[in-house]
């Protein structure tokens, strides 16, 4: 019997605001211990959390972006639990009203090779709703200390439907996911920094079935690549034990992705009751149409949407755009120097491997690189009008990534501008013949290779700037007559 | 002297710190000369601090200097120089902070509370730390841990609770003013049986950012006071929006006193409402005279009085008692030993930290309120408890407004008995809650409520009348509580001391 895996995720997003969820002080990350607190973070007698407006607009954002129902109200529940990352012993969330419902998160899988575009689904959200994160706990030799540093960060949990069907699904879900949350500008999802954290829920059913095996909820997926591989060891280690004639325990494991293996955690959800009652500090915020529209029109266009834009519109292929297209800013700097230049395709080409290419090596950021979308299109310009060659061109596009110079400027500095003056290379043509009449008398003897022996001394005189294609020419032209 | 100036009222005060006959230096060193002199048998304070009294003072009266140097009169701001007392729940910037539990029992709060950044705002001089029931939570002060305070007119009594340490520094002279707070009844009980004014605003009108929460959508600060006009005048230091707190209300701050005085003017007669709910078995006979006799003053006052309905009285105390645990048993979860409190000396892991922290910490009521609260939360209980209490209290609610399209107040007793024996009621709980039966209805529906001093005990002990507000409508309850105080010489009274 074959079996399929159905996995289930639940994704942790820090918000990104300047402050946090319920307190003016500032929220970030990678500060000096508990400096990120006030008498509210810290839970001080007789301090009340008070809503950051901001955050609830960027999960209205993701809301919208990911097609769910926004709720008319945004109701605070308290989730009761003692720990000691928890200054308050309740945690502010939202129980039986979350912000969102329903929605989708639309993947591609992986093509059958690198350049094809692989199979799209969209995989259906249960609901996303807003907490507060908590803080960290760290362990040193007998004893246990707290920062508090990320206590009070505001929190999204984005819950998918059981509907995963692989580990590959579950990583193209992580990955459109978090390119929708940067596109947003609602998280950067790194998870090194714990800004996205992710949980799965893992069960398998013989192929085609419709009820829910016994599930395993696996923890500490680090990184992308240990959720798909520890989603992948589960559901063999499933398949196996049933295959074996065993039983799925119910049990929270622990995957380790440094040794690829995975332990159990707990059999059997320790029984939590968290006691959820409405906060009474914080009074239930109106969601109107107002508040939605103002947040719709600040929502871009969805990253798959764009790459289906820019196949259609601009003609840029599918190994250009599967590169621009995770990326919003280099995506709006094509689309600009696509503008600026009228050359889409050799705009994509020069962005998505030059620049590219140059940012890796030097190792900054877009937002950081000199060069801009009118450099790109100015060197498209001059491609295209043969004022230079490529070869001189990749140049020219190195050394206006250093400097920042205008490409007409580099070319004009570097003397790298084409030589196409006629009177010049037909000088040098006439020369370079009259030098070598032997080889001029075996070429119109109808020895056709003879021509070469001219072409060594006609790019010496050039400088290497002559356009072997014209210098061919030319030399045809004068051997002719 | 030292005493009369302890029992004179905030304008009184006010006019002579204006003209400049009195210094607020002075003021202080009377109120703490009164205090030493008389604290040890009240008990009012869970701690003060002389210096820092008399340093807030100083600067009050450097304050009055500056201002009438540069031309101002000298009245400058509507509280400067007067001592206020805190009740030790309402966080003050440097001074302790223990709801009378052994819990906070060493603890200094860092910030201000948003009602004492305003009380120093307005001149006044918060004055030490007011004694009350553990966490608020009780109606004597018999379950503070650090000691029971007596009633100022029968040291062998209680003051009410749980803001009885500020209804005694009142009714002793020790506070020209004192703040409290009310959850069930914690302002008026106290009050009414100290002969004092105390009055809980409207849920909303004060911001609770700073006071120690028992149940959040209950609690609310109010003032203790000699008179109605102090109370109005304390109140409108105190009230307001408040950003840190999404509880309290956008909406302006009216005068009080200005619009008391403007509507005493008016001679306008007042519908009162009499609610036969509120005089049931359990009222002590002379409290109900007392009540009755003060009905009819009104009625002399050309005030027509009409009896109204409150159906729902009866389901208040049972719906209280689970909402406010439930409220309480999640906000005192905070004080687990980890951060800040009483950490037990014996623990030795994160769970036993909170156990014995806790365990070691907590008195017995609030031991009890937490259990009973944990419990009307469980899941499967919830729907049973919590939220039929909810449905409950909104009828309790819509009662009192239906009434109020009738009447423009309602009077009731604010307690069914005068002050009883230290250690009467401390064994049995029920009997204490009952304390409460009059003031938990207001809290349940969010409303404001006064007590006022309207009579004696024939053995001496003060009984109180309570008057009930529509919501944000203080200016009127003030109005009605005054013209009633007008015509009554019993504020005037003093304790035996």
């Amino acid at each position: 019997m074959n079996y399929e895996a159905v996995i289930g995720l639940e994704v942790h997003v820090q918000v990104k605001t300047r402050s946090k969820m319920f307190s003016r002080v500032a929220a970030g990350y990678g500060q000096p211990e508990n400096t990120l607190t006030d008498p509210v973070v810290l839970a001080l007698p007789g301090t009340l959390p008070v809503m950051n407006k901001a955050a609830l607009d960027k999960i209205i954002k993701a809301g919208l972006l990911l097609g769910c129902d926004i709720a008319p109200e945004c109701k605070w529940d308290r989730k009761n639990y003692f720990y000691p990352d928890s200054p308050k012993n309740y945690q502010i969330s939202q129980y039986d009203q979350p912000l969102c419902r329903g929605g989708f998160v639309e993947i591609e899988l992986p093509g059958p090779a690198r350049n094809v575009m692989g199979e799209h689904k969209r995989i259906s959200l249960t609901r996303i709703h807003l907490e507060e994160d908590v803080g960290k706990l760290n362990h040193a030799e007998g004893v246990s200390l707290v920062d508090f540093n990320r206590a009070g960060t505001p929190l999204m949990e984005i819950v998918s439907e059981p509907v995963i069907r692989s580990a590959d699904e579950a990583f193209a879900f992580l990955t459109a996911l978090k390119t929708l949350m940067i596109y947003g500008g609602i998280s950067d999802c790194d998870m090194e920094k714990g800004q996205l954290r992710c949980d799965a829920n893992i069960s398998i059913r013989p192929e085609g079935g419709t009820e829910l095996g016994t599930k395993v909820e696996l923890k500490n997926l680090n990184s992308f690549s240990f959720v798909r591989d520890g989603i992948a060891l589960e559901v063999r280690r499933q398949i196996s034990v049933v295959k074996a004639g065993g039983r799925v325990v119910q049990e929270t494991r622990d995957y380790d992705g440094q040794t690829g293996e995975s332990k159990s955690l707990r059999t059997k959800e320790m029984a939590h009751d968290y006691r959820y009652f409405p906060d009474p500090d914080l009074m239930p915020v109106q969601v109107g149409e107002e508040w939605k529209s103002a947040v719709r029109a600040d929502c871009p266009e969805l990253p798959f949407d764009k790459q289906r834009r820019f196949q259609k519109e601009y003609g840029v292929p599918y190994t250009i755009t599967s590169v621009l297209v995770p990326d919003r800013e280099l995506s709006d700097f094509f689309e600009e120097a696509a503008r600026l230049c009228g050359k889409p395709q050799a705009a994509g080409n020069w962005i998505a491997n030059d620049l590219l290419r140059e940012l890796g090596a030097a190792k900054v950021g877009l937002a950081q690189a000199k060069v801009r979308p009118a450099h790109v299109a100015g060197l498209v310009r001059l491609v295209e009008e043969g004022a230079i060659l490529s070869n001189a061109a990749k140049e020219v596009f190195v050394d206006m990534f250093r400097t920042g110079e205008p490409p007409d400027a580099v070319v004009a500095r570097k003397g790298l501008g084409a030589q196409t003056g006629l009177d010049e290379l037909d000088r040098w043509c006439r020369e370079a013949i009259a030098a070598n009449p032997k080889s001029a008398a075996d070429f119109k003897g109808g020895k056709d290779s003879a021509i070469n022996a001219f072409k060594g001394p006609v790019m010496r005189a050039a400088k290497g700037r002559a356009d072997p294609r014209r210098v061919d020419e030319t030399l045809r032209r004068l051997l002719a007559q | 002297m030292s005493e009369e100036l302890c029992y004179s009222t905030i304008s009184e005060l006010s006019g002579r710190l204006g003209r400049g006959d009195l210094s607020a230096v002075e003021l202080m060193q009377a109120v703490i000369a009164r205090t030493r002199k008389v604290d040890g048998r009240v008990g009012a304070f869970n701690s003060f601090d002389e210096e820092d009294a008399l340093g807030q003072a100083r600067a009050s009266d450097e304050r009055r200097a500056k201002a009438r140097a540069s031309g101002a009169d000298g009245r400058g701001r509507p509280l400067e120089g007067i001592p206020v007392g805190i009740k030790d729940v309402v966080a003050v910037a440097g001074q302790p902070l223990t709801a009378s539990s052994r819990m906070l029992e060493n603890y200094v709060s860092p910030y201000d509370a948003t009602v004492a950044r305003k009380l120093k705002e307005a001149g006044a001089i918060c004055w030490g730390r007011l004694n009350l029931d553990e966490f608020a939570m009780g109606s004597s002060t018999e379950n503070s841990a650090f000691r029971t305070t007596s009633n100022p007119w029968d040291l062998e009594r209680v003051p009410g609770g749980s803001s009885g340490g500020s209804a005694a520094a009142v009714a002793a002279g020790e506070a020209v003013a004192a703040l409290g707070s009310d959850t069930g009844g914690s302002i008026r009980q106290p009050a009414a049986l100290c002969n004092v004014v105390g009055l809980k605003p409207t849920y909303g009108r004060v911001s609770r950012y700073g006071l120690i929460a028992f149940a959040s959508s209950l609690d609310q600060i109010g003032p203790f006071a000699r008179s109605v006009e102090d109370a109005a005048s304390v109140l409108g230091a105190i009230a307001g929006h408040d950003p840190r707190d999404s509880t309290s209300v956008r909406m302006d701050v009216p005068d009080y006193a200005g619009g008391m005085a403007a509507l005493a003017k008016s001679g306008r007669r007042w519908r009162l409402g009499i609610a036969k709910e509120y005089f049931g078995e359990g009222l002590d006979p002379e409290v109900g005279a007392a009540v009755q006799a003060a009905v009819d003053e009104y009625r002399g006052l050309g005030c027509e009085i009409r009896e109204v309905s409150l159906p729902h009285t009866r389901y208040a105390i049972g719906a209280y008692y689970i909402i406010a645990t439930a409220e309480c048993s999640s906000n005192l979860a905070r004080y687990d030993g980890v951060r800040y409190g009483r950490r037990s000396k014996d623990a030795t892991d994160a769970l036993d930290i909170y156990f014995k922290s806790r365990a070691e910490g907590f008195g017995p009521e609030v031991k009890r309120r937490i259990i009973l609260g944990t419990y009307v939360l469980s899941s499967g209980y919830y729907d049973a408890y919590y939220l039929r209490a909810q449905k409950v209290r909104t009828l309790i609610r819509r009662d009192f407004l239906d009434a109020f399209a009738q009447v423009d107040a309602i009077l009731t007793p604010t307690s069914p008995t005068p002050a009883f024996r230290k250690g009467e009621k401390a064994a049995d709980p029920l009997a204490m809650y009952l304390s409460d039966i009059y003031t938990i209805g207001v809290n349940l529906a969010g409303l404001p409520g006064m007590s006022i001093p309207c009579g004696f005990t024939r053995g001496g002990l003060p009984i109180g009348l309570q008057a009930i507000g529509q919501p944000f409508r203080e200016t009127e309850l003030l109005a009605i509580a005054g013209a009633y105080e007008k015509r009554t010489d019993w504020r005037t009274r003093r304790p035996r001391l």
